[in-house]
């Protein structure tokens, strides 16, 4: 068993105890130090300066912080830094082939899914993990899978055709 | 909005687990998924001293067949039950109840055996696991016990666990494909269930789980009744509420939580299930 951390919970810490830590990130180790009470989206952001993962409510509803953990989507403000030792984290940096977009967010660009932008981010991982899991079958499954993330231009028409799309071209290059 | 500070260990084993547990007391939480702790811990409403991570324990997300029964690993995650072929022929209540917990990211997060020792009322699964009479199989310096579903919840958030005891292991009996319902009422997709009710056929009876109608996950026991002499599936369903005590907030008041058990029930009966 592994102590990370002796912090004290009170007031009267200054500065608090930072412990080291290793994550993968886009298949990369970043070699960083965190408080264990940290959130795994601002590490991402802060400390390894991959600010494409956006912060929303920050409560687990809206899914602008969505990230892979071991291929699977997961909201990365209800994620300690120190979980995510040992496993896969992809972020939206590390969709992209160099210049080629990954498939999801080219059927993004390709039908519009987005307006403001600040929800792709999240839209385009949850996607990319639905779409792996099989979800992407019909504009209903599409739309239940994808009810953790919330667009507030509420432009979840073109986000479920870019998906649908992206499923289409997917399935098709097998 | 970060939680307060805490002291963080990682065990590799449940007896590590244990030792810490028995070491630290009622200043240590246990998290695994973390999507029950984490939120409260990030509100400030717990502010745990230790934490001790389940995550290093790489042994208890089984999903397997043990006799009559499903036997499933504390940290078998939501999305693990919902996509498991073994549960959704075996045990199919439970598969599609953890299909309809949170949305997908919270689902490849949370874990069964997380759900079942937070004791929220207001979950999905132990209400299924109510209704499906299951067994949760608890480990403490003493060893393993097992204790009925029904004698687990005490109080809202309080559960017949030890502060040194942590759940292993949550069994269900192979129930195949006995008629089974699922209803969970909710203004939007990622609410909780304003009220749910969980319903599992069994030969000559059913079991019937309530969600949300009381300080504890319920058993509909008057229903449960009625189903055993005979009764129609209308007079069944009249009773759910029968013994409740739901609160009335800003999802309904309690005499609408009382009509919701009533009508999901009757859906539930008939084998309709919320998607």
């Amino acid at each position: 068993m592994t102590e990370l951390a002796e912090t004290t919970n009170g007031t009267d810490t200054a500065v608090a105890a930072t412990v080291p830590l290793t994550l993968r990130v886009n298949g990369k180790d970043h070699d960083t130090a965190v408080e264990p009470r940290e959130l795994l989206v601002d590490v991402i952001r802060e400390r390894l300066g991959l600010t494409g993962t956006n912060v929303g409510c920050e409560t687990t509803s809206c899914g602008a912080c969505t990230v892979l953990l071991d291929d699977r989507s997961v909201k990365s403000c209800t994620v300690l830094a120190v979980q995510a030792q040992g496993r896969e984290i992809t972020t939206i940096e590390g969709l992209a082939d160099g210049n080629t977009l990954h498939p999801v967010q080219a059927a993004f660009q390709r039908c519009h899914g987005l307006q403001c932008g600040f929800c792709t981010p999240g839209m385009v991982m949850a996607s990319v993990s639905l779409i792996d899991e099989g979800r992407a079958t019909d504009e209903k499954s599409v739309r239940a899978a994808l009810k953790g993330n919330l667009c507030r231009c509420t432009g979840y028409h073109n986000i479920v055709a870019a998906v649908l799309s992206a499923a289409d071209e997917m399935e098709a290059d097998k | 909005m970060t939680p307060a500070p805490f002291t963080y260990y990682r065990p590799t084993s449940v007896a590590d687990a244990i030792s810490l547990l028995t070491e630290h007391g009622d200043e240590a939480k246990l998290i695994a998924g973390g999507h029950s702790l984490l939120p409260i811990m990030k509100l400030r409403f717990a502010a745990p001293e230790v934490l001790i991570d389940l995550g290093g324990i790489d042994d208890l997300d089984h999903i397997r067949v043990e006799g009559d029964e499903i036997a499933i690993g504390a940290l078998a995650r939501h999305v693990d039950l919902e996509l498991s072929d073994l549960l959704r022929a075996e045990a199919p209540l439970l598969a599609h109840t953890a299909g309809v917990v949170g949305d997908c990211q919270i689902r490849h997060r949370g874990t069964f055996g997380g759900s079942v020792a937070h004791g929220d009322p207001s979950a999905d699964l132990p209400a299924s696991l109510m209704a499906l009479r299951g067994t949760i199989v608890v480990e403490g310096p003493g060893g393993r016990r097992s204790i009925a579903v029904d004698d687990f919840y005490t109080g809202f958030l309080e559960t017949a666990l030890e502060p040194d005891e942590l759940v292993v292991e949550l069994r269900v009996p192979r129930v195949g494909d006995a008629p089974w319902g699922y209803q969970k009422f909710r203004r939007r997709g990622i609410d909780w269930a304003i009220v749910g009710v969980a319903y599992q056929s069994e030969p000559g009876a059913g079991g019937i789980g309530l969600v949300n109608m009381g300080p504890t996950t319920l058993r509909a026991s008057a229903s449960e009744a009625a189903l055993r002499s005979g009764a129609s599936h209308d007079e069944v369903a009249a009773l759910a509420a029968e013994g409740t005590s739901p609160v009335g907030d800003g999802a309904g008041s309690s005499e609408y939580r009382r009509h919701l058990a009533r009508v999901l029930l009757s859906r539930a009966l008939a084998g309709r299930s919320t998607t």
